[in-house]
């Protein structure tokens, strides 16, 4: 019975298609669609394959982190005489992998999924918007993403290959004109923050204009609002990082001394630059967008984990009004906390007493948010789904990140712990056990809705199962490590220092374990894949949720809705006294 | 459904799409120059010393004065477009589009100037951040004309089926000129003068 109204608002919304629009050929249907439900997949597809590959890249240099000097098994015979002659990785090569990666996990991996895929895909269906506010920016952004990707892979086959400056790019060493990597990763760097940018406004056009009647802020689910401070970050800080992306490339091609100082000697040899310019300045302007853009990783996650906490708990989230106003605060608080990344460069007590200030009231509203998160589990009965195997996961994971960053945030102790395998330990926490964590989450949450049919649970809980037990032999080695004195981006994973001596077999540990990962991301492809054709089909809302995207069909038509959504009530009205049901949406009177 | 809000303004928003689009960018335009004009700030105060009267005040001024005139025009071409008077509103707009072309033009002789003289951007830091900050600006002129170019060609068949539409994208173009034209307000004093 359900399945038959299924096809039939199908088919309605097809009808009505026909009626308003005039039937797309496969371009631009498809490839270059201004339907933000389309763009979403593209965006969600783009990122989870830079997030493949990404990590495959990781797998590699943990193989020579494992094993330094012995040859890289089945892929070293292909990467070639410049990378790993005979299959032995060379420095330069270990170095652009560590570059390439974060560079790709962060700003092509996982925003581009987070804020891209979730964020376009489900926040205008959340809104009861028929699309987003600008249509045709939307897929612009998508194209210069796309070109922002392309640009960073092909810089892997020019001469010299990719940046090998870390994700930072510091100069002076990312100025050097030792590859053309570097230059290629500003260009690519640009087109990133032009498609951030062309996102951010049409996400908050849209979220303040598109809101369905009845909609007010306060009734907005938890996910929106995590969408509305993230496109602002990405708004107001992303444009520094242009700015300066743009010096350092006027100091790469046209002469100019912006981040060069004087009397620099290379390889022995006086650097022939004009001089007079400020390597910290760059540091200055990149930490400006970049601790922002940390929370630009972890806000749609808390977003994604409360919506389906909400649901699987069959409860209202408990404290939704401090959580919205903890993210705002979070929001402003995170462009004043950035200098924490630079208690090394030796600028002053007072300037680190006032980082250090900002950097712990920071953490309390992250702490609201996750002690509401953690309350609102109390007393529920528990639907251990997939997705909120992965949701519950966030919890804890973001939970060690979180406080392992507050050593981090205190001078005396950073000072010990900057730049070794602690602070790789603190933010992976953060980023992969806790924000891609919820990106898998919100993948099993929302593929029903995309696709009209369920992912497989077996598959979901080998997927989750195998995935929590090895990123956490991943990474809690890493601490150890890390307060053992193990610098990070080591070459020999440290060997040549008689200190790591006893750190050196976590290194095999840590590579089984990642090596173990990827094993695990098999079932989730082939259940990704396979659900897509063989998946069970299921109802708009398979899940009996409240918010407004399972109004719906799954999938939606073009437009969306079948008729304008009206909103009655909050997001998350589980259980309420004396309801017919255990959920009240927000669209039922 | 359609998407709402594009031409007629959301009651409790006060606002069409669009006009918060602009607003928007222009908030991300600030925090771009105002990172550009931070770094001057601090190369300047970091220089062991500073060049003075290396360009032109002549010339920078003459083209303060073409901007402000170019801002001017914009407003007409906003303001008799809302008086329904299209001829006037046409006039105007091609003043702008001619204004922020002699602007440019007389960028182009500055510019070969000091590139004969071999006064480039690798020349000093003040050069640096001469060419880098005017060679930003002087791209949004382009992308400015840009649009002008096309509100006065194909954009401007919307005038027929849409006018309030047509005259909201007139506003817009007029928002971000006014900004462009702000940022060479601050650019003059602080490379020509200071
Ligand atoms: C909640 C409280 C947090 C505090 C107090 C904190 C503090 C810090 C500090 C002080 C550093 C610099 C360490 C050093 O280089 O010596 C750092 C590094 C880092 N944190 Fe956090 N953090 C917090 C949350 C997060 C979150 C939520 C994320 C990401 C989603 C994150 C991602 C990072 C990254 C990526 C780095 C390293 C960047 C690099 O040097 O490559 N942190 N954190
Ligand atoms: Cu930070």
């Amino acid at each position: 019975m359900d399945n038959v109204t299924t096809h039939e608002s199908v088919a309605h919304s097809q009808a009505h298609d026909h009626a308003h629009h005039e039937e797309l050929g496969f371009w631009r249907k498809y490839v270059f669609s201004v339907d933000h439900k389309v763009i979403g997949i593209q965006y969600a597809f783009t990122g989870l394959f830079f997030l493949l590959f990404g990590f495959t890249l990781m797998m590699i240099m943990r193989w020579q982190l494992a094993y330094p000097g012995r040859p890289i098994p089945l892929i070293g015979a292909w990467l070639g005489q410049d990378r790993a002659p005979m299959g032995i990785m060379l420095p330069e090569f270990y170095n652009q992998l560590g570059a390439m990666h974060g560079t790709i996990m962060v700003f092509l991996g996982v925003v581009p999924l987070a804020v891209g895929g979730f964020g376009n895909f489900v926040m205008p269906l959340q809104l009861g918007a028929p699309d987003m506010a600008f249509p045709k920016i939307n897929m612009v952004s998508y194209w210069v993403y796309f070109l922002g990707g392309v640009t960073m892979l092909t810089s892997f086959f020019l001469k010299g290959g990719a940046a090998q400056s870390g994700w930072t790019s510091y100069p002076p060493l990312a100025t050097l004109p030792i590859a053309n990597g570097q230059t290629m990763w500003l260009i690519g760097m640009i087109f990133l923050i032009t498609s951030s940018l062309l996102g951010s406004i049409n996400f908050i056009t849209t979220i303040v204009q598109l809101r369905a009647k009845g909609l007010s802020f306060m009734r907005l689910p938890f996910f929106v609002w995590a969408q509305f401070v993230t496109s602002f970050l990405l708004l107001l800080a992303f444009p520094p990082l242009e700015a300066a992306g743009v010096l350092q490339l006027m100091d790469r091609v046209a002469g100019t001394s912006f981040f060069m100082p004087s009397g620099l000697v290379v390889s022995g040899r006086p650097l022939t630059v004009a001089g007079n310019g400020n390597p910290l300045l760059w540091q200055h302007l990149f930490w400006f967008l970049a601790h922002p853009e940390v929370y630009v990783l972890v806000l749609p996650a808390m977003g994604i984990v409360s919506e389906i906490i909400a649901n699987n708990t069959r409860k209202p989230l408990w404290g939704y009004k401090a959580m919205v106003y903890s993210v705002v605060f979070l929001g402003f608080m995170s462009f004043i906390v950035w200098a924490h990344h630079m208690f090394m460069t030796g600028m002053g007590t007072a300037m680190s007493a006032f980082f250090q200030t900002t950097t712990m009231i920071i953490s309390i509203p992250s702490v609201i948010i996750l002690t509401a998160l953690l309350l609102s589990l109390w007393g529920a009965s528990i639907r251990f789904t997939t997705p909120m195997l992965f949701a519950l996961a966030f919890l804890p994971m973001f939970g060690i990140g979180g406080l392992t960053g507050l050593p981090l945030g205190l001078a005396p102790a950073d000072i010990h712990l900057h730049d070794t395998y602690y602070v790789i330990g603190h933010f992976h926490y953060v980023v992969a056990p806790g924000t891609i964590f919820a990106l898998f989450a919100g993948v099993y949450h929302w593929f029903p809705k995309a696709t009209g049919k369920k992912m497989n649970e077996t598959l979901g809980w080998i997927h989750f199962w195998g995935s929590f037990i090895c990123i956490n032999l991943v990474f809690m080695p890493m601490f150890i490590q890390g307060l053992g004195g193990m610098n990070r981006r080591m070459y020999d994973g440290g060997a040549q220092y008689a200190h790591n001596a006893g750190l050196l077999k976590w290194n095999l540990v840590i590579g089984f374990a990642a090596w173990g990962l990827g094993v695990f991301q098999i079932p989730f492809i082939i259940n990704f894949f396979s659900s897509i054709k063989w998946g069970k089909a299921v109802d708009k809302n398979p899940w009996e949720a409240t918010t407004l995207e399972w109004l719906a069909p799954s999938p939606p038509g073009h437009g969306n809705f079948l008729t304008e959504p009206i909103v009655y009530r909050n997001p998350y009205e589980y259980s309420v006294p004396g309801a017919a049901k255990d959920f009240s949406p927000q669209f039922e009177a | 459904m359609e998407i709402p809000y594009i031409v007629e303004t959301r009651p409790d928003t006060g606002l069409h799409n669009g006009k918060l689009g602009i607003w928007l960018f222009l908030a991300s335009e600030v925090m771009l120059f105002g990172a550009l004009f931070s770094t001057y700030i601090i190369l300047r105060v970091g220089a062991p010393e500073w060049p003075h009267g290396e360009l032109s005040v002549l010339l920078g001024a003459i083209n303060t004065v073409i901007l402000i005139s170019s801002s001017v025009t914009m407003v007409m071409a906003w303001a008799s477009l809302k008086m329904n008077d299209w001829g006037t509103h046409r006039l105007y707009l091609v003043a702008t589009f001619a204004l922020a072309a002699l602007f440019l033009v007389n960028k182009y002789f500055e510019y070969s100037e000091h590139l004969g003289k071999g006064e480039g951007p690798w020349h000093s830091t003040f050069f640096a951040i001469y060419f880098t900050l005017t060679g930003l600006h002087g791209l949004h002129i382009v992308g400015g004309m840009v649009v002008m170019a096309y509100l006065l060609g194909p954009g401007a068949k919307m005038w027929k089926k849409n006018p309030d539409q047509f005259a909201n994208r007139i506003e817009a173009t007029g928002l971000y000129w006014h900004f462009v034209d702000l940022v060479w307000i601050f650019l003059f004093p602080v490379l020509y003068l200071l």
